[in-house]
């Protein structure tokens, strides 16, 4: 389904599953993954046979304490890290078997990200950071004028499209930052404590359209986050403690 | 119209910062130019010579005359088809800060000798005909507001007495490098002038000028030519005019090659300096360098934008500095006058400006360029900018 056509229909919504492992084929499958870092002659565990599925349309909170591994667990199935053992496989592909370049295609159409601190580009205006992962693809300038329009539109920032991060509010970046998330339409986003750097009033904003995104079109999003009150807008929570899933 | 966009937004972000290595640039490559110009003008006198011209001078020191009669017996040597002369007069013009040579030469023989000074034939049949006229270069009749027709007095010092010559000519250089800043005057006039003053200086030449059938004999007509005087009471040194002029230029070999190390020595200051501006910026922007390949783009394009940026400011400074090249050797030529008499910016020199700063805006990005396109995503991310 397109990008555009999801903006259309807002009647995709998932069951809520009941446990971490599904019977049928999920969207991201995580087997036995560890991962570790080695710092002169120790090893340092950060996740442990780490088993979790995601389904797809899903919407999975990634909870636990600061340094229970779950920032890490979430880079690993963006792509943007490899495990150290164990299989990664979203929509069928292992992705911890690619090469980087592979890898870096692969992020750029399957993976949207929502960073804690926005990482938007400072030197481009809104339409030009959610323009950015559309120079990848092979659509015209109008093409990609058309979809970013609608995004914007979606995260209720037409009238931002000209500004410049420094420009807007730590809300308005987020929104800018979720609209470049969604662009291309991708397999699965991943938020890494979206409300992390914003007041409780504009977190609730942005918890409300992350949950927008996943009602209305549909879209698999793996959240982590301290937060209880943003946990409680995912479908599922994912509990990691020490590099261990404990529920 | 992405990439240029985003590079030319990025190095522009820290405008003090890029204005203040943009300037450094540009003064490190117009002072490039300008070394290297200072270094071709000291090589120009040989750059510009013929190779088929022959000097002979007394082979014990070029202070010392050689009898005028040479010149018949050198004529008669062969592969030589021409012979002028010509003795080096030193004198001063108002006073000694208004230095330039002066030669006493040997009229139509000496003209028929150098192509290359370009001379009307109105004004050489005017200096020809008039015993005291004398002609000179355009650089150097535009520097002192002569005309022709003025009457340039100069006091000898080699030659005692006040020289009052009338200018029937001024000349032009067939090339840049055609030294067009010398007093030419008649030797016959010096010559008997002398003879009644102090007879025993007369009937001398300072150098003998040799045109060769072929350039091919150089090395045979100059042994010939040495021979012919040798045991004699003044024995010659022959050589070509390129060695001949080279043999000044190596008096000051040793200046030479300080002001050519010199010359790169800035280049690589500037290349450090540039180096630590593209090291600062890219560390600071390791978090969007992550983002960048968070999205799907490759290590290869951060590199790239790495050294777009840095190559871009390099290049905006080298041309600058090339355009101010040319003001600062003006005004560098006007201050020294007529010692380096062919002060020109060679397009070999801007070449050299230009890949100077290609050179400087590759090295300077190559370390950033590398450590962004290794850097982990995940550390990027975590870096602070």
């Amino acid at each position: 389904m397109s990008f555009d056509a999801r903006v259309d229909d807002a009647s995709v919504v998932t069951d809520r599953p009941k446990s971490l492992v599904t019977t049928t084929t999920p969207l991201v499958l995580v087997r036995g993954v560890s991962k570790y870092y080695v710092r002169g002659d120790q090893i340092i565990p950060v996740l442990v046979d780490i088993d979790l599925d995601v389904a797809s349309g899903d919407f999975v909170a990634l909870m636990g304490p600061s340094g229970s591994g779950k920032s890490t667990l979430l880079n690993l199935i963006a792509g943007i890290d490899k495990p150290s053992s164990g299989e990664i496989r979203v929509s069928g592909i292992d992705i911890a078997q690619l090469s980087d370049a592979e890898l870096a295609l692969w992020r750029a159409t399957n993976v949207g990200f929502i960073f804690q601190f926005y990482n938007l580009m400072p030197v481009l205006t809104a339409f030009g950071n959610v323009e950015l992962p559309l120079q990848l693809t092979s659509l015209t300038r109008s093409e990609r004028r058309e979809r970013v329009a609608t995004a914007l539109e979606l995260v209720g920032l037409t009238d931002r499209a000209t500004h410049l991060p420094n420009e807007l509010s730590g809300g308005q970046q987020q929104r800018v930052a979720i609209a470049r998330a969604l662009i291309t339409d991708p397999t699965i986003i991943v938020a890494d404590e979206p409300t992390g750097d914003l007041d409780r009033t504009t977190a609730e904003e942005i918890l409300a359209l992350l949950e927008r995104l996943h009602v209305e079109l549909g879209k698999t999003i793996i959240m982590v986050t301290h937060d209880p009150k943003a946990a409680e807008k995912a479908q599922r929570l994912v509990h990691l403690e020490k590099g261990v899933l404990v529920h | 119209m992405f990439v240029p966009l985003l590079v030319l937004r990025n190095a522009f972000r820290h405008r003090l910062r890029t204005t203040l290595t943009v300037i450094g640039i540009i003064v490190a490559i117009a002072a490039f130019g300008l070394l290297r110009t200072i270094v071709d003008a000291w090589y120009a006198g040989a750059n510009a010579s013929s190779s088929a011209r022959l000097v002979t001078r007394s082979s014990v020191s070029l202070v010392f005359s050689l009898p005028l009669t040479y010149a018949q017996k050198i004529r008669q040597v062969p592969g030589v088809t021409s012979v002028a002369w010509a003795n080096w007069f030193g004198g001063v013009y108002v006073s000694e800060r208004n230095f330039f040579a002066q030669f006493a030469m040997s009229g139509a023989s000496y003209l028929d000798m150098y192509p290359e000074f370009l001379l009307s034939d109105a004004e050489r049949k005017a200096f020809l005909a008039d015993r005291v006229g004398a002609i000179a270069g355009r650089k150097l009749a535009e520097k002192y507001g002569w005309k022709v027709g003025d009457q340039i007095p100069i006091r000898g010092t080699i030659y005692p007495g006040t020289w009052t010559f009338t200018l029937r000519g001024i000349y032009d250089g067939a090339e840049a490098g055609t030294d067009t800043s010398t007093f030419f005057f008649h030797y016959d006039y010096l010559n008997e002038t002398i003879k009644r003053l102090f007879p025993r200086r007369a009937d001398l030449a300072g150098v003998f000028i040799e045109r060769l059938r072929d350039p091919e004999e150089a090395a045979a007509v100059s042994q010939a030519i040495d021979t012919t005087f040798r045991n004699s009471l003044a024995e010659t040194l022959t050589e070509t005019e390129k060695a001949f002029q080279l043999g000044f230029v190596a008096m000051s070999e040793a200046i030479l090659l300080a002001i050519q190390a010199v010359s790169y020595v800035v280049i690589v200051i500037i290349m450090a300096v540039m180096a630590n501006t593209m090291a600062m910026t890219a560390r600071e922007r390791y978090s969007e360098y992550a983002t960048f390949k968070a999205l799907g783009f490759s290590n290869g394009f951060v590199a790239m934008l790495i050294f777009a940026e840095s190559l871009g400011i390099a290049m905006l400074g080298g041309l600058l500095g090339v355009a101010f090249t040319f003001p600062m050797a003006d005004a560098f030529a006007k201050s020294v006058g007529s010692i380096l008499p062919a002060f020109n910016v060679s397009e070999t020199t801007i070449a050299m400006q230009i890949g100077a700063a290609v050179v400087v805006g590759i090295i300077a990005a190559a370390i950033p360029a590398w450590n962004a396109a290794r850097i982990r995503i995940v550390d990027g991310l975590r870096a602070i900018g």
